[in-house]
């Protein structure tokens, strides 16, 4: 009899841990873990302020004061934009961040070894961010409201049909910058990328106010299709035109095959 | 009086009579056989030119516990993820539960529990956000309350996972290995950064897991944590193994036993050995600890104890004692430092 042995009666009584074991339901898992990163998301403090706060001060801000010349009604070109912003922001940079620690901290190889299965692991990522992401809208879309935006209600569809390709595309290379390299690293340049499509990726300034080389490359962008393509369904109410949907679409599967190569648990 | 703290090297290990696991009954056979857990031969795996893992076979049957014990670097976790099926081997072969862990991950995941080392978590999530997640991966869990109230982790459930205690991790860490009720138990380094409660509080566990039927296999440095826990012992050096068998039949291998006592330190230890007969060697390992190595008899003992009072001396906390585990493994592993 060891000593293991004759304490074990104590706390855990006899039967405690006869094996049972069996795999969860996948949709109680997707809400689990979903439910767990998107509620993650909400409570992080530099990630609200990336997705929520500085998206509301821009569309007040841009929409109320003229520094940038925008035709009237200044609201139905800053909405468009902001909400790819909002896109950007969940989907790329708070993601990338999420996951370049998550790695650090070891939860993707502690869900990798239960019976989660590896593409209900990704799902249930996208999932949160489709979340997140709704969220925003919602907040976004109501404060627009509030300052004036009427958007023309015939290409609302199309402008859901944008967003959802825009996160597809901007969580692939997400998941890629934060499955890749050191958190540190993952942080910094998931800010910078950032920024930097801020104010050269068609999001503050339409692709077509952009200087003529930068128009070009920004056209090509995730961030310039996105908001382009939101810009014409939201304020002309029609189809975003091809090069919007394609060139999404392309950085979606680019970037989604880079990953599935490219990714590290840890 | 002789105190109840002794030198390092004197330790005794805990008797095991009546359940021990020779070696030599494991085959090298990998089929899969309803009373084996998990069966490894000749599994390789090399990083670059190192080898972390060098031919090992292991053999674990069900409800019994295994324990990896290896310096740093041994190749512990590297074997533990080959037989989790988180890595590939290069060669060798390894069934657990039956199943391929590679081929059959899947399947062989919703069976077994792991405690990957370090734990793992979000690092903003709450204790027990995390153990519910873990939970629901499970068809059957156990309640997630009472488990966090017997690790002792109810005070912190609603604390992010970043401002826990090392212990405090690795409670959670081993809840999420056992929560799913598996049949076989992965538990690497389970007690490590552990205060002597949390340490004493696994070890229960582990017993608990075992009595009840759950296959463990877990690594550590730890001898007593060897000693007290496993049912076999795989010693690992370099990839490796370079023993194995119960904590009993590794101490008792050599038949020797060695008498320890304390002394003023800097004694002559040669004048000593010529005071004892022949084959007996005398070693102060430590400064003002003493060892006679060789077969104990009334007469040596009174042969050491008169020299030490003919150098005036008084030979304090004589006791006579088996090799313990850390004997063994230190010998078999070397004295060096490892990084």
């Amino acid at each position: 009899m060891s000593g293991a042995d004759a304490t074990a009666g104590t706390r855990f009584p006899v039967g405690t841990f006869v094996p049972d074991p069996g795999r969860g339901r996948l949709g109680a898992m997707l809400v689990a873990q979903a439910g767990v990163e998107a509620r993650l998301a909400l409570r992080n403090a530099e990630q609200v302020l990336l997705t929520l706060l500085i998206p509301l001060a821009l569309l007040v801000g841009l929409t109320l004061v003229d520094v940038v010349a925008l035709p009237a009604p200044r609201v139905a070109s800053v909405a468009p934009g902001v909400l790819a912003l909002a896109v950007i922001s969940t989907a790329f940079t708070s993601q990338a961040i999420a996951l370049g620690f998550d790695r650090r901290y070891g939860v993707i190889r502690r869900l990798a070894a239960t019976a989660l299965p590896r593409w209900l692991l990704v799902t249930g990522r996208l999932v949160a961010v489709l979340a997140v992401v709704a969220i925003q809208l919602v907040v976004l879309g109501s404060v627009a409201a509030a300052l004036g935006w009427r958007p023309a209600l015939a290409g609302i569809g199309w402008g859901l049909l944008l967003v959802g390709l825009g996160c597809a595309a901007f969580s692939a290379l997400g998941i890629l910058l934060g499955g890749t390299l050191r958190a540190e690293i993952v942080l910094a340049v998931a800010n910078i990328v950032w920024f930097a499509l801020l104010l050269g990726g068609g999001i503050v300034l339409p692709v077509t106010r952009l200087p003529a080389p930068l128009a070009t490359v920004a056209g090509l962008l995730p961030s310039g299709a996105l908001a382009e393509g939101l810009r014409t369904a939201l304020i002309d109410g029609r189809f975003p035109g091809l090069l919007s949907v394609l060139v999404l679409l392309s950085w979606a599967f680019v970037a989604a095959a880079a990953a599935a190569r490219l990714i590290r648990l840890r | 009086m002789t105190k109840s703290t002794s030198a390092p090297s004197c330790s005794a290990p805990l008797a095991r009579a009546g359940r021990s696991v020779e070696s030599s009954a494991v085959s090298p056979s990998t089929r899969s056989d309803a009373a084996v857990a998990l069966h490894a031969k000749g599994l390789v795996k090399r990083y670059g030119r190192v080898s972390a893992v060098d031919g090992m076979s292991l053999r674990l049957p069900k409800a019994s516990v295994l324990a990896l014990l290896g310096p740093n670097g041994a190749g512990k976790t590297t074997t533990i993820e080959l037989c989790a099926g988180f890595q590939r081997p290069d060669a060798g072969e390894v069934r657990v539960l039956g199943l391929d862990p590679v081929a059959d991950g899947e399947r062989l995941r919703a069976r077994i529990g792991v405690m990957p080392q370090g734990g793992g978590a979000y690092p903003g999530v709450r204790v027990g956000e995390m153990l519910r997640l873990i939970a629901a991966c499970s068809a059957r869990p156990l309640p997630v309350g009472w488990l966090l109230e017997v690790l002792g982790l109810t005070s912190c459930a609603r604390i992010p996972y970043k401002r826990l205690s090392g212990g405090q991790q690795q409670r959670l860490a081993l809840a999420c290995a056992v929560v799913g009720r598996p049949e076989l138990a992965f538990l690497d380094e389970p007690t490590a950064g552990m205060d002597p409660q949390g340490r004493r509080l696994v070890w229960e566990l582990i017993g608990a897991l075992r009595r009840d039927g759950v296959a463990v296999l877990l690594t550590t440095h730890l001898m007593d944590e060897a000693e007290a826990l496993a049912d076999q012992v795989v010693i690992i050096d370099s990839g490796r193994v370079v023993a194995q068998g119960s904590p009993a039949a590794l101490t008792a291998r050599s038949g020797e036993q060695q008498l320890c006592f304390r002394a003023p330190p800097g004694m002559d230890l040669v004048a000593l050995a010529e005071a004892l007969p022949s084959g007996y060697r005398a070693e102060e390992p430590m400064a003002g600890n003493y060892l006679v190595r060789g077969q104990m008899t009334p007469k040596v003992l009174s042969t050491v104890t008169s020299w030490c009072a003919d150098q005036g001396v008084l030979a304090d906390e004589v006791r006579v004692a088996r090799r313990s585990l850390e004997d063994v493994f230190l010998d078999l592993t070397g004295h060096e430092l490892r990084s």
